[in-house]
């Protein structure tokens, strides 16, 4: 249970409201339209294909669920979910067969 | 092929956006519970959600609060999870910082990490579609997300269960992700760029504070960036 005063809860979340807001805000809300150097831009492009990609890792290889340690059904959904995106640019097809194999892989394993 | 207009557009990125209902439901919900079952009242677990709409951060300051960590470091912590979304915010500049200031306000806020992934995969594609459909297609894809993860919260806090275990819903997240990024590794740089973010999030795994994806991250992109210009060249 959390012993803390209501009023300071709200200070938190209305701390984590407004820093989250500015930090969502920030380049895009105090740029502008101002144009950003092409080596910057370049950076830029492969924004979304490494940190997405970075947050999940941890996630694939040591899920909370199976108490941090790899898990066969995991890791081949990841992979399939992979293969199937990748081949067929198709998001809905990626997640559809990463779930099927995952279930197939738990009623195997578990 | 008939020519996109704003309204087509918009709804191109709600029938984008539906699929990552998966991951709002089941996780919105399970906030709700969670919050609730911590102590906080109703008000308060939607006030995080409303206010704060990023579910890794809500969870990280929840977990912070029922250990009564001071409030410094919940706040603190729960920043340093989102910091990533400053990435996100500098990426959509070179295709939305044209947008009026009221609708960049408004993405803003609504800059999540379903909405960005989507948003930016679109952009990169097709950069050189005109800003009104950018910001329409983004418009779209939060459409059925981000309301959803406020009720679903509601319904966490309410009714008190989340989706049962069984389900493995956890693995719904790193699934959709997978799905969202697969498509966008177009050429030998976006994969090379993902490929050593992975491997860098696992060598610096052990770099507290969130510092681990900011490490992944950056070696990720200059990667990427360095194999474009050569090939470039």
């Amino acid at each position: 249970m959390i012993a803390m005063s209501d009023w300071l809860i709200w200070v938190i979340i209305a701390a984590l409201g407004v820093g989250t807001y500015l930090i969502r805000f920030s380049f895009l809300g105090l740029l502008g339209d101002r144009e950003l150097p092409e080596w910057v831009l370049r950076h830029l492009r492969y924004t979304a294909v490494t940190i997405l990609p970075a947050l999940i890792t941890p996630l694939v290889l040591w899920p909370q669920a199976t108490g941090g340690q790899p898990d066969p059904a995991r890791l081949a959904a990841a992979a399939s979910a992979l293969v199937v995106g990748y081949l067929t640019k198709a998001p809905v097809a990626a997640i559809a067969v990463g779930l099927v194999v995952l279930y197939a892989g738990l009623a195997l394993v578990g | 092929m008939t020519t996109a207009t704003a309204k087509s557009t918009y709804f191109r990125g709600v029938r984008n956006g539906l699929p990552f209902l998966l991951v709002v439901m089941p996780f919105g919900m399970l906030f709700g519970v969670v919050a609730t079952e911590a102590g906080l009242n109703l008000a308060q677990v939607m006030g995080f959600s409303f206010l704060v709409i990023a579910g890794a951060a809500q969870f990280t300051a929840l977990q912070l609060m029922v250990d009564n960590a001071p409030a410094l470091i919940v706040i603190a912590s729960a920043l340093a999870v989102n910091l990533r979304m400053a990435m996100y915010s500098a990426s959509l500049q070179p295709h939305l910082g044209a947008a009026p200031l009221w609708q960049r306000a408004l993405i803003a806020y609504f800059n999540v990490d379903q909405s960005y992934a989507l948003a930016i995969q679109d952009y990169d594609a097709h950069p050189e579609r005109p800003l009104n459909l950018k910001v329409a297609y983004f418009f779209g894809v939060l459409t059925p997300v981000c309301p959803l993860w406020y009720v679903a919260t509601l319904i966490g806090a309410l009714v008190g269960t989340a989706i049962p275990e069984e389900f493995a819903l956890d693995f719904a997240v790193p699934i959709t992700f997978i799905a969202l990024i697969a498509p966008a590794l177009r050429t030998f740089a976006h994969v090379a760029a993902a490929v050593v973010a992975v491997v860098l999030a696992i060598v610096f795994a052990f770099l507290p504070y969130n510092l681990w994806l900011f490490v992944a991250g950056a070696g990720g992109m200059m990667v990427g960036a360095e194999i474009e210009r050569r090939r470039a060249s």
